[in-house]
């Protein structure tokens, strides 16, 4: 019987010579992750445990982008308390001020993460790194806490489920569409404590921009890990921003799935997660007349160059209604530095845009760009729930860049083709 | 263990942001994260829940994101355990790791009403409704889980190897 990527990669960091679905295990962890919301949960646990060394500074990763730029004093007691840490303890991988960006898109720009790794992150859309051919899944502070101090951590190795996905992908139809159209398939808890692995003629074609995209939001089907298999797409992206040897696993072909679900690309159009789930999915041209308050191009799902870049052309010589406050927030600092010298922030300040500094806050209801009560939302972010971007009365809908850019221009929610 | 207490019932899918919104993350006090338990869900249940109560949720509790907070924000509050029909994985490692008492049970949920009281007994495995005279069965939590708790959390464990 043969084994799946995602049980072939817990294996390889472990001392067992067969895994299988539902086993317990206790494995080496590669990088672990905590921001400015979780990190200091971690590290008081860190310190209760009378922790004195880290495992290993260089495979830990804290990242200052939730309530960064610091919004008020205590999210600025909260990043401070975590730089003493970061610097009693000389992490090699701390971020804030002008090197921080969202971590999910930062790590892989960094090549932090790297194919074959196991990844452990106190943010549940740590996931995203499975689009590199890695293992990546969320925990909690204390389970950061643990890995801190002594490099494992328990897990139970997940079931998978396997999408196969053929068939072109028609013009606007992106990575996040066909994860919404997915999630929307199999609901919130659709994969719930399993993994999902994408594969297929679609997939091997897909950006590695559109696999973090889709990757990232496994979580929103109850997922453990999103995974891609790695192949030509994977070692153009991490070649040059590898610093170390990393491994390319693939699945047996007599692997063990708990289901198979194959999807065709080409019938697609643009998805539209309505309130309150990332699940409650309609094809754009049934999205009815839905007007909106805000536009919102960023985040760990959708604020990566290649977003920016299909916004850009949709907003080329067109501005955003005045009824509609766009907010662009380049998800890194390099590509902030990358959209400026493509001359896309002209592009986005000509439509009307607020260009925010690499930040989570709008996209969890922290800051820069709150939502008022009644006021609605699209956003290319990952979550809907009631009161995700501000007052509970407030609505969220999820979609893909050039949904959000076809919309921030007609006040309403909209195709490019209705432009 | 025993825990007896009201219940408060909540739906399918409650993710963390009802359970603490993120707009009280500033701060991982667990007082302060208390005040506003459930809020974006049910905003008067802060001050109508009493020390001892009861959640009861139903398919996918605690989905969403991975903030420690929302089973702080629970336990913090006063809560003494949750049952679900189902939880999501995150929020079922953390209640573990930080020590919330949570149980599975999918008729639970079907057969009570809000305010009622049970009585779970962790124990035996069972959960009583005495008003309606009925007894449900807790599915069982791995033996690693159990050995977790006996260990009083996750970083406890770890200390104790």
């Amino acid at each position: 019987m043969g084994n799946t990527i995602t049980e072939k990669i817990l294996m390889a960091h472990t001392k067992l010579k067969e895994i299988s679905a539902g086993q317990l295990i206790n494995a080496k962890v590669d990088i672990a992750l905590g921001n400015d919301i979780t990190a200091p949960i971690a590290i008081k646990e860190f310190i209760k445990a009378q922790g004195k060394k880290v495992f290993d500074k260089s495979k830990i990763a804290l990242v200052l982008d939730h309530f960064t730029p610091n919004k008020d004093i205590s999210s600025a007691q909260q990043c401070k308390f975590i730089r003493e840490f970061a610097l009693e303890h000389k992490i090699t991988h701390f971020y804030e001020g002008g090197q921080v960006g969202v971590e999910h898109a930062l790590l892989p720009e960094k090549g932090i993460v790297l194919p074959g790794d196991l990844v452990i992150g106190a943010d549940s859309h740590t996931c995203t790194y499975g689009a590199l051919g890695a293992f990546a899944t969320g925990v909690g502070s204390t389970d950061l806490a643990a890995v801190m101090l002594t490099g494992e951590l328990w897990f139970k190795v997940p079931q998978s489920i396997k999408f196969v996905i053929n068939g072109k992908l028609p013009k606007w139809v992106s990575g996040k569409d066909l994860i919404l159209n997915i999630i929307g398939r199999i609901g919130v808890d659709g994969a719930l404590y399993q993994a999902m692995e994408f594969t297929g003629k679609t997939i091997s074609k897909l950006s590695m921009a559109d696999r973090l995209s889709m990757a990232n939001m496994a979580i929103e089907a109850g997922a453990k890990n999103g995974i891609f298999p790695p192949d030509e797409i994977t070692t153009q992206y991490v070649e040059s921003r590898a610093k170390r040897p990393y491994k390319f696993y693939s699945s047996d072909a007599d692997a063990v799935y708990s289901d198979i679900i194959e999807i065709d690309a080409s019938k697609l159009e643009p998805q539209v997660a309505f309130p309150h789930l990332p699940s409650n999915v309609k094809g754009v041209s049934k999205a009815g007349k839905v007007k909106i308050d805000q536009s919102l191009i960023g985040s760990c799902t959708n604020g990566r160059i290649e977003d920016l870049r299909i916004a850009a052309k949709i907003f080329k010589k067109r501005k955003a209604s005045s009824n509609v406050r766009l907010i662009v927030v380049p998800a890194t600092p390099f590509i902030y530095k990358q959209a400026m010298q493509e001359g896309l922030l002209e592009i986005f300040l000509n439509a009307g845009a607020v260009i925010s500094p690499p930040s989570c806050g709008a996209c969890l209801g922290g800051h820069l760009g709150i939502l008022a009560e009644g006021e609605r939302a699209i956003a290319t972010t990952n979550r809907n729930f009631v009161g995700r971007m501000g007052h509970p009365k407030s609505e969220v809908y999820l979609a893909s860049p050039a949904i959000a850019a076809a919309s921030a221009i007609l006040g309403r929610i909209a195709s490019p083709e209705e432009l | 263990m025993i825990f007896q207490g009201k219940v408060w019932k909540f739906g399918d899918n409650i993710d963390t942001d009802a359970i603490i919104p993120a707009r009280y993350l500033t701060t991982s006090e667990p007082q302060e994260l208390a005040a506003h338990c459930m809020e974006d869900a049910d905003p008067k249940f802060v001050t109508r829940m009493k020390a001892g109560d009861i959640i009861a949720g139903g398919e996918n509790f605690g989905c969403g994101s991975s903030r420690e907070h929302a089973p702080i924000a629970i336990k913090a509050a006063g809560i003494s355990c949750v049952v679900a029909k189902s939880f999501a994985r995150i929020f079922y490692r953390n209640a573990f790791n930080m020590g919330l008492p949570i149980f599975e049970s999918r008729e639970l949920f079907e057969a009570i009403q809000e305010g009622e009281e049970i009585i779970v007994d962790s124990t035996s495995g069972t959960i009583t409704l005495a008003s309606k005279n009925k007894t449900f069965r807790i599915n069982p939590i791995p033996p690693f889980m159990e050995q977790l708790i006996a260990d009083g959390g996750l970083m406890k464990h770890i200390a104790g190897k």
